[in-house]
């Protein structure tokens, strides 16, 4: 059988080449973003294990991998270190690692690398930092660009000493409240390291407590006097004394987070935005065309997940139904009447999949899309990332 | 003077058996996709029947309940959306967090003029957008304020919260015992633990929404346990877009086992008057250009009915991994046409009839 010829609905919709984006030697970095659930992940490793079978040296950084899928890439332990996927069938020097985020260790990791060590062992003791470094939410978000960047600087420094480094790095994005969080984190701590608050936190504990109260302004006192009266001391002054333990670590914090956010504006990043055939995601994925556009973040397309195919397209869903009845009624091959039925649902389904792709291509006439067919199964080896990466390629 | 709160302690909750009357905050997660608006939205309109009223909450600034019923987007003010049968109301609200911490200081504190102080210090952006987990202290104690409401504003019967999904939720639900451990004494800390009290009581459920597919069912099932691990209650297992078998059980097992047969398949499509294309039916000899059509579409047809088999072969393995949760379960079915506002009534009367209200 033929395969079904491409939607007529997509028509306008350009192609997504795939290949030609892994291939580029000036694609860096690429970023797979999207709403929670359309297969963000699979779609991340699926694109760097076809960048490694075709020649790139590839390390792919994903956030919170389904157990088999992780397993299948050898990621069976979280050490925050990228390992060499084993049965990566790479091509030329390629190369394939992988690694999963430990957003505690990245955090610790960083703290270690910009204070003293008495001082490190200071923050680690905070209860403030403990909180923070391991169950708050947004942490992630942070840390998955914080690692990001550690990766890039690891690859650059790699490359200028002439040993051999990864060229392409694919990173997957956290299933964050909204798909964009990891985008404002950089931003968000940067523009907060040079706020009022952080002079205000840390100036008792720099000043010592007695000093304090005739040393500081009575601005700085009100607003303590709030905080302390919201808090209490003794939260207040673990919050205080750990901003003042971070302080020479602050400096470090901003810069990163200001070169992160550089690097996802470089001309060698190129964001994939993920997502299915249902309102939702796609409802998502147009505010983060959108957004990437406002940031001058280069977009390369939007891989649409899970779209159903039917084999016999030409029969209509209409005469479908009409033929099913008729059996139906003279209660002959009723198993015919139900593949009737059957195709016609999968019909309307592709129908409706179709219609809500169209939308979004009438809005974002200029966004390369590739559809990838729904499976039966979920994908739990390196064969069926294999099949997944081919399915993008061919579009 | 420092009073260890023994309310604040971890512990593993077991199991409390399912009675709505009892439940004032009803938690809705699932993965993304699942349908844990449509389910807390449906949810919220059953247990408004019988002249009750609700609130349906939501927390991640996404306007799905507006969008689900089809009103304009929901500011911080809690706005009747729907009537339920026999005069029940649902009221909503899209909880945010730099309102509810401006609310929250005004209102326990009296410090109108200290949400000022604070926001011209950047704290309020600070604690709603920079510093992980302070937003979902807030968005959880707003919540809390409205379930245990009774004078002043709206009084319901219950709450709904449509909550972060199913990989965040716990870390959600628990973040006031974060806070209870950070802070030792004070406003802050009696807060955090009045919170973790009613989250971890008999009035509060968490219900978990998954679709029969693999990814949504392992999740559930991680949830499930991490919500057990931090005695947070466990309500139902929500099935949601059940979709039910097309073939009969016979030909299930011969599609899943590639038995198919094509010969009997061209018959019935040549009964159903498939065979003739254009114009009348031809008896023998019909053109080979035809019967290759035929018998494409008999091909075609063949795969689709297998794909069937196979997807209702692991719906079974699935349903059967929801059941180990050891959850009661309701299922809601897939509806063809999406998601309108007449299609919720009838999901909330599925769910009625399930117990779930």
């Amino acid at each position: 059988m033929t395969p079904p010829a491409p939607s007529p609905h997509l028509r306008h919709a350009p192609g997504f080449d795939v290949d030609a984006l892994l291939d580029d030697p000036a694609t860096r970095i690429v970023v797979c973003c999207g709403a929670g659930g359309v297969g963000k992940t699979t779609t991340a490793a699926a694109l760097a294990l076809r960048a490694a079978e075709r020649g790139r040296r590839v390390v792919v950084l994903t956030i919170d991998p389904a157990r088999r899928l992780a397993q299948s890439m050898g990621l069976g332990s979280l050490d925050n270190t990228p390992r060499p996927v084993a049965g990566a069938d790479v091509a030329g020097d390629g190369r394939l690692d992988a690694m999963m985020l430990d957003m505690k260790r990245t955090f610790d990791e960083v703290i270690e690398q910009h204070a003293a060590p008495e001082k490190a062992a200071q923050i680690f003791a905070n209860p403030f930092y403990q909180a923070m470094s391991s169950s708050f939410a947004g942490t992630q978000e942070y840390m998955a660009m914080e690692k990001l960047g550690q990766l890039r600087a690891e690859a650059d420094a790699a490359a200028a000493q002439g040993r051999p480094s990864w060229d392409l790095i694919v990173v997957d994005t956290p299933p964050s409240r909204s798909a964009l969080d990891f985008l404002d984190a950089p931003a968000r701590l940067g523009s907060f390291l040079d706020g009022r608050l952080i002079r205000i936190l840390s100036a008792p504990a720099k000043a010592g407590s007695r000093a304090y109260l005739r040393v500081v302004s009575a601005a700085v006192g009100s607003a303590t006097g709030v905080l302390t009266k919201l808090l209490g001391t003794q939260i207040l002054r673990d919050v205080q004394s750990f901003v003042a333990a971070l302080d020479t670590v602050f400096g470090g914090f901003r810069e990163r987070a200001a070169h992160t956010y550089e690097l996802l504006q470089a001309p060698g990043t190129a964001f994939v935005v993920v997502a299915a055939p249902e309102p939702e995601a796609l409802r998502e994925s147009a505010y983060f065309v959108e957004r990437l556009a406002a940031e001058s973040m280069p977009l390369a397309g939007l891989v649409l997940n899970r779209v159903h195919q039917s084999p016999a397209e030409e029969l209509s869903a209409s005469r479908a139904v009409t033929a099913a009845e008729d059996l139906e009624e003279s209660a002959e091959h009723l198993l015919v009447a139900a593949l009737l039925k059957i195709h016609a649902d999968v019909l309307r389904r592709r129908e409706r999949e179709h219609a809500l792709a169209s939308r979004f291509t009438a809005a974002f006439p200029r966004v390369p899309v590739v559809e990838v067919a729904a499976r039966a199964q979920d994908v739990h080896d390196l064969a069926g990332l294999r099949e997944i990466g081919a399915g993008l390629a061919k579009g | 003077m420092e009073v260890v709160d023994s309310a604040v302690a971890p512990v593993a909750a077991p199991d409390r058996t399912y009675d709505a009357a009892r439940i004032r905050l009803h938690v809705v997660t699932g993965k993304g996709g699942t349908g844990k608006t449509t389910v807390a939205a449906a949810l919220a309109l059953a247990l408004a029947a019988g002249g009750r009223r609700t609130l349906l909450c939501e927390v991640e600034g996404r306007q799905g309940i507006a969008q689900l019923f089809d009103v304009p987007q929901l500011p911080y003010q809690e706005r009747k959306i729907a009537v339920a049968s026999d005069g029940g109301e649902v009221f909503a609200l899209a909880v945010e967090p730099k309102a509810a911490l401006l609310e929250y200081l005004d209102l326990f504190y009296r410090m109108g003029r200290a949400g000022k102080v604070l926001e011209r210090m950047g704290a309020v952006d600070f604690a709603t957008t920079v510093a992980p987990g302070l937003r979902d202290v807030l968005l959880t104690g707003k919540v809390y304020e409205a379930a245990r409401r009774r004078r002043s504003g709206p009084v319901y019967d219950a709450v709904v919260l449509d909550a972060p999904p199913t990989g965040r939720v716990t870390r959600f639900l628990n973040v006031n015992e974060e806070v209870a451990d950070l802070a030792k004494v004070g406003p802050v800390r009696n807060q955090a633990t009045s919170i973790m009290s009613l989250m971890r009581s008999p009035q509060t459920a968490v219900h978990l929404v998954s679709v029969l597919e693999e990814m949504p069912v392992q999740e559930t099932q991680d949830a499930a346990a991490e919500l057990r691990a931090v005695g947070l209650p466990l309500g139902l297992v929500v099935v949601n877009m059940v979709r039910e078998p097309v073939l009969a059980p016979r030909d299930l097992e011969r599609a899943a086992a590639g038995r198919l047969d094509r010969v009997e398949v061209l018959a019935g499509l040549e009964a159903a008057g498939l065979g003739e294309r254009r114009g009348g039916r031809r008896p023998a000899g019909t053109s080979s250009i035809e019967e290759a059509w035929l018998e494409r579409l008999a091909d075609g047809l063949i795969s689709e009915g297998v794909d069937h088999a196979l997807r209702v072969e692991l719906e079974r393995e699935q349903r059967a991994d929801l059941a180990g949760i050891d959850r009661p379960m309701a299922e809601l079915p897939a509806l063809p046409g999406g998601i309108d506002l007449g299609a919720l009534y009838d999901l909330a009367d599925m769910l009625a009839e399930q117990g779930m209200a």
